[in-house]
């Protein structure tokens, strides 16, 4: 029996609806349970001294000073903790040359970037560890600094790795089609240089981690702010020499992650390898300005592109050439190839057109290490594809609307590859066009930005379609060799009083994966959401899954969840079918009761089933089947992603005197098949704009020239605040993928994808008739004055 | 932590509306003393420069910084936190309303973010948007892009004022 998710009046219909959260009651009362919310018996906390250097040989190491402070136990270095844990080395097989040296959770003999672990103090306190380190004495010799991106592969810049031979870690071609002869001979060839900001995801709480060792169980247990525990179950295993049986991660209440916690950490997995030595539980909690200097950034990237079109505005070419620094390693275990990869894989997403080159060139530098953040590289293809587009319709005289009209795969295309060999099941670009239309009443905001013009006031519109890559397959890192589960499992069990629970593999950070499983249960089953009990991030209690990014929760999570329910339901009904002598196919549960499914007459609740068959199995016949525990796994196998798409808008207005964008309004319409739950679905898009529009006017990360961190606090990185933030228009198409029951495909990324582009495109469509553009992320005040030429120096 | 800083001082207060005697170090912040001392854990730490507000809390009628104040700073002051709030249903209607307008994802902010909101509520009156997004403008939250947060502090500021039915 299939969900006829055409109608609205089925019985138990919970998806598609919105259902509060099961776990906001217990936040907003402050019950939430956050890793440093958690102090077991003995436990001792570890603070790190940290490389002042960018790069530096570490000369030697004096603790006796720090070895004095009342409460301080235990002082490691680098070679201490290699005696337990194993280095890693953070390549993928499919991302052909991919290099890398094997990483320590902490400095060796040389520190490769300010903030890299160097020392460890294990204290009583946070506050005694904190003490303590302030008093280990190290002796550095400091090395030439690799800084810049764009030198990294001169001759005469020093090599960062000479063991590597290169500053290069990666770099990959992709060429289709005949782009040097179209661009030859194009009626119009717009070309730009586009730069987006480092910067990284600042969730409010900082990462957290407490491992506990137990020689007595062989067991270690950590407590841990991630995404992804079975992935993190899998390192803390393979590098400590614990069977992945005995490595239990929990993963409670996070306060944010946003792809931030879905890495592994040196300082993290040094704490675990000090937990393993002192046998007892460790706490490290970053500190902020540990965040900044030790939390993945992204988005470094440098970007020449250039656009070909025809006379008819048609889309012939784009020619890309991405740089990017990733910093002193690649980032273990999902590599920080990836960015640069998919900015290759994305750019001119929404177009039909035939020639194609991309290069993405990925360099080592002396900084923070890069990795995913949310939207890995859409926001830097978003904007070079739809910056370029709208250069192109500005240069031919076109409305950037109708531009993007003429381009757009339509939308009976499908199923169609892309010039960057992406496959797309099927997208909803012109529909997705034609309601942000309606919903931003294009017509009459254009008459608002002539009128304000006229006044003086610099108005602009800027419009960015997107794609967005969610549900990924093993095409994504299991291929490369990455333990990395794209699969995911749920079970689902029936309690003796006839209430449910679900144990999931995917994981909670706010986004409501548990309200979107208690929904998908409930309805699988036939029971009220309230009556489910959704349980994850426990290893040892979930099935094992890859845990929540790239959007996955919901359609990969969401659909293992359904096919559980759906079998728990089949079970309940083979035994509900015994003691009612019917016929399995005449019964169905609804609301908590076995009904006849013909005219919904109630048979028998499920809390009488429970009790025959947990107390009075005697009663049933001889072997029959009385499952009432089912688990069901789901991997994607038809596509190696589930493309989504969608159109944003930007209204802002642009000060000429001091350069401050001031964002009137912003508007998403977004196509991320069945949803599930409206409201979480909206909230996840606003969430995600505000991501892409602190990217687009705030946040960067300041290096000096020796590669000095300069802004490393939350009042010299500046995030969005509610005051400057505008009012945000959610709209919905649903192409649900045909690859599952469910038909639901991610939807975290989207807002992030397209924010910044649409942000850039409606500030140049302000500034156009004063001939200025920008086209350097974030768009401060100062960069905007430079374009217009009010700042000369 | 020099040697001052770690100099024990008395202090008497009251939190949640129950009597508190505690020696604290002088360099202790509020917020550690909370949640280390206290067990109370609704309060967070974050940026630790007062910028982004998780660990607001109420001292004497006002809304604070937890990372900004010191425990030694406390003597003679009721406190209130998260869950005392909640225990006593100060802000009930509130807490309803951002769980039913989802005005909150992670759950980091929230706690802190209540206490600015009701800071406002209970000056009366029904703010402009305008003026709730800059009142809250000292809490950051990275989830939600502030908008579900604003409505909710709307619609309670409407309950309150008798415009709308609870």
């Amino acid at each position: 029996m299939t969900v006829q998710f055409g109608n609205p009046d089925r019985p138990n219909s919970y998806i598609g609806k919105t259902v509060p959260r099961p776990n906001a009651g217990r936040l907003v009362e402050g019950r939430g349970k956050y890793v440093d919310d958690i102090t077991l018996p003995r436990m001792v906390h570890v603070a790190f001294v940290r490389s002042p250097f960018a790069h530096a040989k570490i000369l030697s190491i004096d603790t006796e000073d720090a070895k004095s402070v009342k409460g301080v136990l235990r002082i490691f270095t680098g070679a201490d903790l290699a005696k337990v844990c194993t280095p890693w080395v953070a390549v993928l097989e499919h991302l052909k040359g991919l290099k890398s040296p094997p990483e320590h959770p902490m400095a060796m003999d040389r520190s490769c970037w300010v903030g890299e672990p160097v020392v460890a103090v294990v204290a009583t306190s946070r506050a005694a560890a904190e003490d303590g380190a302030a008093l280990v004495d190290v002796d550095y010799e400091p090395l030439p600094v690799v800084a810049d991106m764009m030198t990294a592969l001169d001759a005469s810049t020093p090599v960062l790795h000479p063991e590597m031979g290169d500053n290069l870690a990666f770099q990959r071609l992709h060429e289709e089609g005949d782009v040097d002869g179209v661009f030859a001979t194009a009626h119009k060839v717009v070309s730009a240089h586009f730069k987006t900001g480092r910067h990284t995801g600042v969730t409010l709480e900082p990462r957290s981690i407490l491992v506990d060792w137990n020689p007595a169980e062989g067991q270690m247990t950590a407590y841990h702010a991630t995404q992804a525990p079975h992935m993190v179950q899998t390192v803390l295993a393979t590098h400590l020499d614990v069977p992945e049986s005995r490595v239990r991660v929990i993963c409670g209440d996070v306060g944010g992650s946003y792809g931030i916690k879905v890495h592994v950490y040196p300082d993290e997995v040094a704490t675990a390898a000090i937990s393993k030595i002192m046998a007892r539980p460790v706490k490290f909690i970053a500190d902020r300005l540990e965040s900044f200097t030790t939390d993945i950034h992204a988005r470094d990237h440098e970007i020449e592109a250039k656009i070909a079109v025809d006379a008819n505005g048609k889309i012939l070419a784009f020619d890309v050439d991405d740089w990017t620094a990733i910093g002193a390693y690649s980032v273990y275990p999902r590599t920080s190839a990836i960015e640069g990869n998919q900015v290759v894989n994305l750019c001119g997403g929404p177009y039909d057109f035939a020639n194609y080159r991309a290069k993405t060139t990925v360099v080592f530098q002396n900084k923070t290490p890069t990795c995913q953040y949310r939207a890995v590289g859409h926001p830097i293809a978003v904007a070079i594809t739809e910056g370029l587009v709208d250069m192109a319709a500005a240069e031919m005289g076109m409305d950037p609307v109708e531009i993007r009209r003429r381009n757009m795969y339509a939308d009976d295309a499908y199923p169609v590859t892309s010039p960057a060999n992406m496959r797309f099941e099927g997208l909803s670009h012109h529909q997705s066009m034609d309601k942000l239309m309606g919903l931003m009443d294009y017509d009459a905001l254009r008459a608002d930005q002539a009128e304000a013009r006229a006044r003086g006031v610099h108005r602009g519109i800027g419009i960015a379609s997107f794609i967005e890559l969610t549900n990924p397959s093993p095409f994504m890192y299991g291929i490369g060799g990455a333990r990395i589960s794209a699969q995911d499992g749920c079970t689902v069990r029936m309690d003796p009083d006839g209430s449910i629970v679900a144990m999931s593999g995917v994981t909670e950070q706010g986004q409501g994966t548990e309200a979107m499983l208690s929904q998908i249960v409930a309805e699988g089953v036939g029971v009220l959401p309230s009556n489910v009990r959704v349980i994850t991030g426990d290893t040892q209690v979930t099935p094992y899954g890859g845990g929540t990014w790239a959007s996955r929760g919901a359609g990969i999570g969401g659909e293992a969840a359904l096919r559980s329910a759906r079998a728990l339901r089949d079970s309940i009904l083979e035994v509900a079918a015994a003691m009612l002598q019917s016929d399995q196919a005449s019964l169905d549960i609804r609301d908590g009761h076995v009904v006849d499914i013909e005219t919904g007459a109630e048979r028998m609740p499920l809390e009488e089933l429970g009790r025959i068959v947990y107390f009075r199995g005697d009663t049933l016949p001889k072997g029959l089947p009385r499952e009432l525990v089912q688990t069901r796994h789901y991997i994607t196998s038809e596509y190696p992603f589930a493309f989504t798409n969608g159109v944003q808008a930007s209204y802002l207005e642009v000060d000429i005197e001091t350069g401050v964008v001031t964002l009137l309004k912003h508007w998403c319409v977004e196509d991320c098949g069945r949803i599930i739950n409206p409201q979480l679905v909206d909230e996840q898009i606003r969430g995600g704009i505000v991501q892409g529009l602190g990217g687009a006017l705030f946040e960067e990360i300041h290096y000096d020239d020796e590669g000095q961190l300069l802004n490393g606090s939350m009042a010299d990185y500046l995030v969005p605040m509610a005051g400057e933030m505008p009012d945000m228009v959610v709209g919905h198409v649903e192409t649900p993928t045909k690859e599952s029951e469910l038909g639901a495909k991610g939807a975290g990324e989207a807002g992030t994808a397209g924010a910044p582009a649409a942000v850039m495109n409606a500030i140049n469509d302000a500034l156009r008739p004063l001939g200025a553009q920008v086209t350097q992320m974030p768009f401060t005040p100062e960069r905007i004055l430079r374009a217009l030429g009010a700042i000369e120096d | 932590m020099t040697k001052a800083f770690a100099d024990k001082v008395v202090i008497e207060l009251t939190v949640n509306g129950e009597p508190v005697e505690a020696r604290v170090p002088a360099g202790q912040h509020v917020v550690d003393f909370l949640r280390q001392d206290l067990g109370l854990t609704g309060a967070h730490a974050s940026c630790e420069h007062g910028v982004c507000g998780a660990c607001t809390i109420r001292v004497d009628g006002s809304s604070v910084r937890g990372c900004l104040m010191l425990a030694a700073q406390l003597d003679g002051s009721d406190v209130w936190t998260i869950e005392g709030l909640s225990d006593k249903e100060a802000i009930r209607d509130l807490q309803e309303a951002f769980i039913a307008r989802n005005a909150l994802q992670c759950g980091f902010c929230t706690p802190g973010m209540l206490v600015a909101a009701e800071e406002l509520l209970a000056q009366g009156g029904v703010p402009e948007r305008a003026t709730i997004r800059e009142h809250l403008s000292g809490n950051y939250c990275r989830c939600t892009g502030y908008e579900a947060i604003v409505d909710a502090v709307e619609t309670v500021a409407q309950q309150r004022a008798g415009q709308v039915q609870v």
